[in-house]
């Protein structure tokens, strides 16, 4: 007994050993611990960044909400920060009404599109016709956002909508032309990331459903969609936050007037592009001007924000469900 | 009896009248999005004809349309993804390995991953505001910008802080947006490398690290190649985070000033001095041309297109070509 607790002494357990090769093992782990850190900064960074400019300001500068109050800014419908200092308006609605507008005519396009696809994809086509889509599908992932804006500016506008909507008043800028082209690039990722829910449905269900009679509609849409739908509509969100935060397709088509009003076939004028066609001329530092850039990317953040953090959690439960 | 029946029957027709119906429609959904990318590649393609030709690719911008040309764009959009590379890959693999191989399933690993799923869906041009503030600007702190002079004896370059609107400031830029995607592509690369080859290589007594370097990465290198690949891609259609930064829509000349493979080799201090030279990339020439007046330069919009897709073609040919390739060769 006595003899084995000396050797323990004498030579320590080899866990607790040092060894270069243990150093280098534990060296190893915090470096790769830092690379999955930085993830982590990158975030507080993008908040920092953020919030100092807009809120609290670094003494020398002022904040943008210490030189437009929260009311202006959120309640003022008027948005022209151009203008000189007398005229300038600080009222984000016109900004966000564009964004909405924009998201909400790409939603109703890319959405039931895209779950058509994914049902289609999943529930009816053949293993060939779906390694002929599945790689098209990726390739319209695929395409830069400033070629759909080019497309929609040259193509869709002239040859689609000024024939179908001329008569109405449509210009030539206008935030149809803009939703519909960002409708077009949310329908792969809708299509995928839906495909993905529906074939994880169980089997079983499917069976049972035909057990009982049920047609491939039946089962289709009454079974196999319902029971992902938590899933689907995961997907919607993500897919609509990715049209919040959509720009180059938007500033390309859509024109570049903030304009509080929901008609389509006026330009208009989203956060993202504002915050691109200011920052493509010379922004004087400091000004309020470029101060209300960070304020808009503020808002844009968060709304995007807050429909990821929903659309993960909805998803992770859909997850728990079924595997 | 007859009569339920007789309903039942009338009934069941119309159902699968319906579900014919349902089937069409999805099959015309997908339909209609792939003819989408049909008309839109050929709508375009017949705009570039005649204006896509050598002298387009090796010229630069001009204001001539027919004098106008993509090299500067193509050589900074090569710099501009190649630097990203080498600073998103090896911190997105590392990540993907500790979060797979050696995180343990805690609140803060939860948060961690909660957090790369969310900086994914982080719209790119608040990665752009990003940029700008803390590479391009660096808050503002100085009041001018200082030159530095940088000797490495065979060659010197100079760089001023804050850095301005360079290569490394955009290359900075989209390596913090492209690392979630290299992330979350990396990890399902390594979680579908089987546990029994782990296991097999702990049993021979080889370490942790041991076994990720020599038998997960290996295993797991065809699909992590074939994300990194598609998120570079992106990197290179990625216009609006470098509108941001302030790149300039054109340049007359390249990073560097280098224009062919024998003048880096003979200037080798002009590739030391390219990372901090202004740049333009290709999606920014395309939308400067996209924003000329003259209606002409649409059609050097398209040929600039073409140029985008063509490269964007290529690296997406490489990442099928890899995943084809490694797939054969590994069957567990």
């Amino acid at each position: 007994m006595s003899s084995a607790g000396r050797s323990r002494r004498e030579k320590p357990s080899l866990r607790r050993a040092f060894s270069w090769l243990r150093l280098r093992e534990e060296a190893i782990r915090c470096l790769l611990f830092g690379c999955a850190l930085l993830s982590v900064m990158t975030t507080l960074a993008i908040i920092f960044v953020l919030v100092t400019e807009t809120m609290i300001g670094i003494p020398p500068h002022t904040s943008f909400f210490q030189d437009v109050s929260l009311s202006e800014f959120f309640l003022g419908t008027e948005w022209t920060p151009n203008f000189s200092a007398e005229q300038a308006h600080y009222g984000v609605a016109p900004l966000v009404c564009g964004t909405l507008l924009i998201t909400g005519i790409s939603g109703l396009i890319g959405l039931p599109t895209g779950l058509m696809i994914a049902v289609y994809l999943s529930e009816y086509a053949s293993p060939k016709a779906r390694s002929i889509c599945k790689p098209m599908l990726e390739m319209l992932a695929g395409v830069p956002t400033v070629v759909y804006g080019y497309f929609g500016l040259r193509f869709l506008t002239p040859y689609f909508i000024m024939p179908v909507f001329g008569g109405l008043g449509a210009q030539g800028y206008n935030a149809l032309c803009g939703g519909i082209v960002v409708g077009i690039m949310i329908i792969p990722m809708v299509a995928s990331l839906s495909e993905d829910v529906l074939r994880a449905v169980p089997n079983s269900l499917r069976e049972s459903g035909y057990a009982l009679g049920a047609t491939k509609f039946d089962v289709s849409a009454r079974i196999v969609v319902p029971s992902a739908l938590s899933g689907v509509i995961a997907s919607f969100l993500l897919a609509l936050s990715r049209s919040i935060g959509e720009t180059m397709a938007v500033a390309i088509c859509a024109g570049n007037m903030a304009n509080l009003s929901l008609n389509p076939l006026e330009a208009t004028q989203t956060m993202t592009a504002f915050i691109v066609n200011v920052m493509q001329g010379e922004v004087v530092a400091g000004s309020t001007l470029e101060k209300s850039l960070y304020a808009v990317a503020l808002v844009l953040f968060v709304m995007t924000l807050v429909m990821n953090l929903v659309s993960q959690l909805i998803l992770e439960k859909f997850r728990e469900a079924y595997q | 009896m007859s009569l339920h029946g007789h309903v039942y029957e009338r009934r069941l027709v119309w159902r699968h009248r319906l579900g014919q119906l349902f089937e069409w429609a999805c099959r015309l959904a997908t339909f209609t999005a792939l003819g989408i990318l049909v008309l839109l590649l050929l709508s375009i393609g017949r705009q570039a004809i005649g204006w896509l030709d050598w002298g387009f690719l090796t010229r630069s911008n001009s204001y001539e349309p027919r004098e106008a040309g993509i090299m500067a764009g193509l050589m900074g959009s090569l710099w501009l993804v190649g630097l990203t590379a080498i600073m998103s890959v090896p911190l997105g693999v590392g990540a993907a390995v500790y979060l797979e191989e050696y995180a343990k399933p805690t609140r803060l690993t939860k948060f961690i991953q909660l957090n790369i799923s969310n900086l994914a869906g982080v719209p790119s041009i608040v990665y752009g505001i990003l940029g700008f503030t803390v590479f391009v600007r660096m808050f503002g702190m100085m009041d001018r910008p200082e030159e530095f002079q940088c000797s490495l004896g065979f060659a010197s370059f100079s760089f001023q802080l804050p850095l301005g609107r360079v290569v490394i400031s955009g290359a900075c830029t989209l390596a913090l947006l492209s690392l979630p995607v290299v992330i979350i592509a990396s990890q399902e690369a390594l979680r579908s490398v089987p546990a029994s080859l782990r296991h097999a290589s702990l049993a021979l007594g080889a370490t942790k690290w041991q076994t990720i370097r020599h038998q997960v990465l290996p295993a797991a290198l065809p699909g992590i190649l074939t994300g990194v690949i598609l998120s570079l891609s992106r990197v290179i259609g990625e216009t609006a985070p470098l509108a941001v930064l302030g790149a300039p829509a054109q340049l007359s000349y390249a990073p560097g000033s280098i224009e062919g493979i024998g003048d880096a080799v003979q200037h080798p201090d002009k590739i030391l001095q390219a990372p901090f030279d202004q740049f333009t990339t290709i999606p920014l020439q395309i939308y400067g041309w996209i924003n000329e007046t003259k209606p002409v330069f649409e059609h050097v919009a398209s040929a600039g297109i073409v140029v985008l897709l063509a490269v964007l073609l290529l690296m997406n040919g490489a990442a099928i070509f890899i995943r084809q390739r490694f797939q054969k060769s590994i069957r567990w």
